[in-house]
This record gives structure tokens, C-alpha cells and sequence, in this order.
């Protein structure tokens, strides 16, 4: 079906056929080429496979371990002071579909997406003998509302739910939540395009931020869906109230505060359907009262000719990000690493990409770490979890990204609904295989 | 001779001139207010448009083959059905485009949408009127 629209609409369809240029999109200064308009999106809908044998590939002198299966939608982790690991399951978002556009693409992008129902929870594993087997699962939390990002100051749990931020006691050692949590802010939830909502603290522990996505790819909801959406909120963890502390990023999807300078980071998803190349998913430090592009412009300055009306204002007033991770790597985990992670990735943040639709060539499904030099980022991000999609089949999906600070790398995979588990392949570590059930 | 229109033929032939219409009206109201409603409208009512035009073309198609002789008039019709089908079908394709990436180009395609609308229901129905002259 699709080689015959290409054929019949070949000389409207550019991109028809051929392969996306692949221009490396890294760093502080990535290649921007023009904006393409074309009369279908190019889409390349990942094939889930089931794993078998296989596993994600580490570099040399790693090893990776499944640790916990059928789970249902793990989405962002959380490694808990005594070891344990909190993860977030659930699935969000309750936008109606406006369009016949909107019908069709449902359908087809849920192709690329594992069919298992979201669990509204959060599990907790433990690894009681420190053999790196985590033996022991508990359900912490249930019947939560598409939880997704998580935070402890103290002795206070936070979870984001997809329309509050709420807050459960936790004392070391806990498995289980000992009575429902009480709510500390609602978030925006209206239309909930994109519904996940990251979660970070301040490094004094006052603070909360909240990342909120925006309500659209590029305005098609329409202006009013957008109040209050593509911001990052700060909360006062005393009295829940917010000030939005930076705007114009389309979908901060995960944020990390920096270890020593206290610095909040960000990953964000930008805009689809202009082209295989455009526009770069980023990662940058955000900067209070800082306005990011979206929806006017992207990259600083570029202006999305998409959106009317047009604010050439605010475009003049617009932040250029720090670092571009590339086109449609839908980047959903950020990471401070520790030197324990080995001395090739001691300073630097791993990031957690789910993978591209909007491409002929996918880009993402991995994890890479970009190193840090003088707290901020340099060079060209390395591979360090691939292997998730080969020869057009997709294993699975990374989205959360956590760092244990004993030596290893957690990723959420919710397209396997698998919690992989990455270590320095020492003496003193483990390299125990096998899935847990 | 020409038979008159069978009713259903009809309706689905005469359907497509309000929903076109109504296509080429809310593109014109969304690229004057930017108001996102009327695009959706566009959208929906294109969709309704290409259903009606969809089997008024096949009904045609099976007319224009069962007929002997064919009249030059019938050959045109199915013609004009034929391209309003695949015009309106692109058009289509560029209102699921997001927001204002479909302006100025659905605007224009959904003027030459309705006309050709238009055009097909006038020759269809006066097609029909010589075919119940005795």
C-alpha cells in the first residue's frame, strides 16, 4: 500500500525511496537543513520481536542483565537509598481523536508499541544478597493515574501521575506504601497529548520540577490547548503551590538535577513531520525564565512557519539549546553518571532514547552517554546500550534511564516491559544471568 | 438513450456538492480567523465529500460499461468524477497536514474541488433530463 501512494504521488513525495541524509546531528552547533513538506509523513513503525536469546548489546567490559520481566509499561525508575528500585508503570493521555488524521495515525503508530495494558503502579525490586539478581518484586503503590516520574527528598516520595504530582511516606526499607498518597499540586492534564510528566528536585530538596508536554506536535489543537503546556513547573515541596520556571519546550520528557553545581537538565522531544533531519532532540541546561521556541520557532530563532499566528516578539527572546542528540531519537531518560560506571563514563549524563516514527532511517532506540567536561557536555555522544532494534526487527524500547550510585546503569524497556540492568564487568561486581520472574 | 439517475445515484451525487462546499468554507474560514475548529471541519466534511464522491464514481463507472452507446457526455462525467475523486483525495492528504502546513495549498485544492463538485452534479442531472424526454 505504501510503495503504491509512493509511486502514484512520486514526484510530490521527495523523500520517496531513498534513504534519509544522514547528517550527524550532535553537539552545540548541529546542521539544519531546510523544512520539508510532505504529502505523507515518512513513517517506519518499529516491528516489536520478542527478545529469544538476544539482549541488548553493552561495549566491552560491561555486562547486562535482565532483572525483571512482565511488567506492564515501565516507563522511569527511581534506585532508592538502600538499593531498592522504584518503577513507574503506566500508560497515559486521554486526547480524543479530532481528526480522521488523528484515527488513522492511532492506529498505526500503536503497531510499534507493546499491546500490554498500562499498571497505574509502582514496583519495587530488591536485590536482597547483593548477587545482582533482584529477587523479590512488590507492588509499592497501585492505582495510580499513568505514574511517570519520581523523586525522593527525604522521607517523602513523590510520584508524577499524568494529572497531579502526590506524595507518599517512605521510610528505608519499605516495600509496600502504607496508606494512599495525598496530593501536593494538580498538574495540566487537559487533552494530555503528551501525558508524561518528569519529575526532578532541587539539590536543597525545596523544590520540585515538573516537566509538562506540550498538547500537539505543532498547534493542531489549537492555541487554547496549549496554557500552561511545553514548561517546566518549579512546586514548593511545603505548600504545592508552582511558578512555571522556563517555557517553549515542546515535550520534557525527563530531568535530572546536576550532581555538585545543582544545575536542572533537561531532555526534549521536538517537533515531527518536517523532514528526517529536523528538528534535533536536545538536551540542555534549563535557565529560569528561559522561553525554548516551541511552538513559534525551534533550534533559537528558526521559525516554524506551521503556527499561526506567528510571535516574532517572543522568537527574538528565544534560547538556543545546549546540545542536540539528533532527529527523532525521542530522547525519555536523563541520567547523571558516577565514576563507579567505569572511567570511560564517569562524568556525563546517559540518556535513555525510545526511538524515531517520523523517519525512513530510525534513529534512537538506545541509550548513549554524552560526557561532561567542565560540567557541560562535550563531544559526540557514545553508544553505550544498542542492539534494540536489528535488521528491521524491534526488541524493545528504552525509555528511563537511572544510575545506581554502587556501579550501574537501569533501563526501563517498555516495549519488552523489561528492567535491563548494566554493569562494569570487575572482579567485584556480578555477571549473573538469567531473567527474573 | 439515457436513463434518468437512479435515486441513490442521486443523492450520493448531489451530497458531494454541500460537502465540498462546506470543505472550501472552513479552509476559507481557518485561513482568515487561524481558528483550528474550521480546519477540523474541513477535514471531517472532506472525508464525507470522498465517501459520496467515492461511490457516485463507481456507481458511474458501472453505468459508463453497461451502456450501449456510450455517450460522450457519460465518458466526460465519469471523468470529472474520476479527477474530483483523486483531487479531493490529496487534498485530503495536505489538510492531515498539522496546523497551518496545509495553508495555502488546501485552500486552493478545495475551490477546484467544489467546482469540479459542481460541474459533475450539473452534468449528471442534465444528462438525466434528456434520457426521460420521450
Amino acid at each position: 500500500m505504501k510503495r503504491v501512494i509512493c509511486l502514484t504521488f512520486f514526484t510530490l513525495l521527495s523523500a520517496c525511496g531513498g534513504r534519509d541524509a544522514d547528517t550527524a546531528q550532535y553537539g552545540s552547533a548541529p546542521p539544519l537543513p531546510d523544512p520539508q513538506r510532505q504529502l505523507l509523513p515518512t513513517m517506519n513503525i518499529a516491528k516489536p520481536t520478542e527478545w529469544g536469546d538476544r539482549k541488548p548489546v553493552v561495549p566491552p567490559g560491561y555486562v547486562i542483565t535482565a532483572i525483571a520481566t512482565d511488567l506492564q509499561i515501565p516507563r522511569q525508575t527511581l534506585v532508592l537509598p538502600n538499593g531498592d528500585i522504584l518503577v513507574a508503570e503506566g500508560r497515559g493521555g486521554r486526547a480524543p481523536k479530532l481528526t480522521p488524521k488523528d484515527v488513522i495515525a492511532a492506529r498505526i503508530k500503536a503497531k510499534g508499541t507493546s499491546p500490554a495494558k498500562g499498571g497505574n503502579r509502582l514496583t519495587l525490586l530488591r536485590d536482597a544478597d547483593s548477587d545482582g539478581t533482584y529477587e523479590v518484586k512488590y507492588t509499592f503503590a497501585a492505582d495510580l493515574d499513568a505514574p511517570y516520574g519520581l523523586a525522593l527528598i527525604g522521607s517523602q516520595l513523590y510520584v508524577a501521575n499524568q494529572d497531579a504530582v502526590v506524595r507518599f511516606d517512605y521510610q528505608d526499607g519499605q516495600v509496600k506504601a502504607n496508606e494512599p498518597p495525598t496530593k501536593l499540586t494538580d498538574l495540566p492534564s487537559a487533552i494530555n497529548h503528551h501525558w508524561t510528566k518528569a519529575l526532578a528536585s532541587s539539590a536543597d530538596g525545596r523544590f520540585l520540577y515538573a516537566g509538562i508536554g506540550s498538547n500537539s506536535n505543532i498547534t493542531e489543537r489549537g492555541m487554547t490547548a496549549e496554557v500552561d503546556r511545553a514548561t517546566v513547573w518549579q512546586i514548593d515541596t511545603q505548600t504545592g503551590a508552582h511558578k512555571t520556571f522556563a517555557t517553549g519546550l515542546r515535550n520534557p520528557t525527563a530531568l535530572a538535577t546536576q550532581p555538585g553545581t545543582g544545575q536542572l537538565w533537561v531532555v526534549v522531544n521536538e517537533r515531527d513531520e518536517i523532514g528526517p533531519n529536523l528538528v534535533p532532540d536536545y538536551l540542555t541546561a534549563v535557565q529560569e525564565g528561559g522561553f525554548y521556541g516551541w511552538p513559534y520557532s525551534y533550534w533559537g530563532k528558526n521559525v516554524d512557519t506551521r503556527v499561526r499566528p506567528q510571535n516574532p516578539e517572543l522568537v527574538a527572546s528565544a534560547l538556543q539549546p545546549d546540545y542536540a542528540l539528533g532527529s527523532h531519537v525521542a530522547a525519555l531518560g536523563i541520567a547523571f553518571s558516577q565514576p563507579t560506571m567505569g572511567a570511560q563514563f564517569a562524568d556525563g549524563v546517559f540518556v535513555g532514547e525510545h526511538g524515531s516514527w517520523n523517519r525512513r532511517d530510525p534513529s534512537g532506540y538506545k541509550v548513549v552517554f554524552v560526557s561532561f567536561q567542565d560540567g557541560r557536555p562535550a563531544g559526540e555522544p557514545v553508544d553505550f546500550v544498542t542492539g534494540f532494534q536489528t535488521d528491521g526487527n524491534t526488541y524493545g524500547r528504552p525509555v528511563g534511564v537511572s544510575v545506581d550510585p554502587r556501579g550501574a546503569l537501569i533501563v526501563a524497556d517498555d516495549l519488552s516491559n523489561i528492567i535491563w540492568r548494566v554493569t562494569p564487568a570487575g572482579p567485584a561486581s556480578t555477571t549473573s544471568e538469567g531473567h527474573q520472574q | 438513450m439515457q436513463r434518468p439517475l437512479h435515486p441513490l445515484h442521486a443523492v450520493l451525487l448531489a451530497g458531494t456538492v454541500p460537502l465540498f462546499l462546506g470543505v472550501l468554507l472552513g479552509d476559507w474560514a481557518y485561513s482568515n480567523s487561524y481558528e483550528i475548529q474550521w480546519k477540523n471541519f474541513a477535514s471531517w466534511l472532506l472525508v464525507g465529500g470522498l465517501f459520496f464522491a467515492g461511490f457516485t464514481l463507481l456507481w458511474a463507472i458501472i453505468d459508463v460499461f453497461r451502456a450501449a452507446p456510450r455517450t460522450a457526455r457519460q465518458v466526460i462525467y465519469v471523468s470529472l468524477l474520476l479527477v474530483l475523486w483523486v483531487l479531493g483525495f490529496i487534498d485530503a492528504l495536505v489538510h492531515a497536514a498539522d496546523a497551518w502546513a496545509s495553508m495555502p495549498a488546501a485552500l486552493y485544492l478545495s475551490a477546484i474541488v467544489a467546482l469540479l463538485a459542481a460541474a459533475a452534479t450539473w452534468l449528471g442531472f442534465s444528462g438525466s433530463h434528456r434520457g426521460v424526454a420521450p
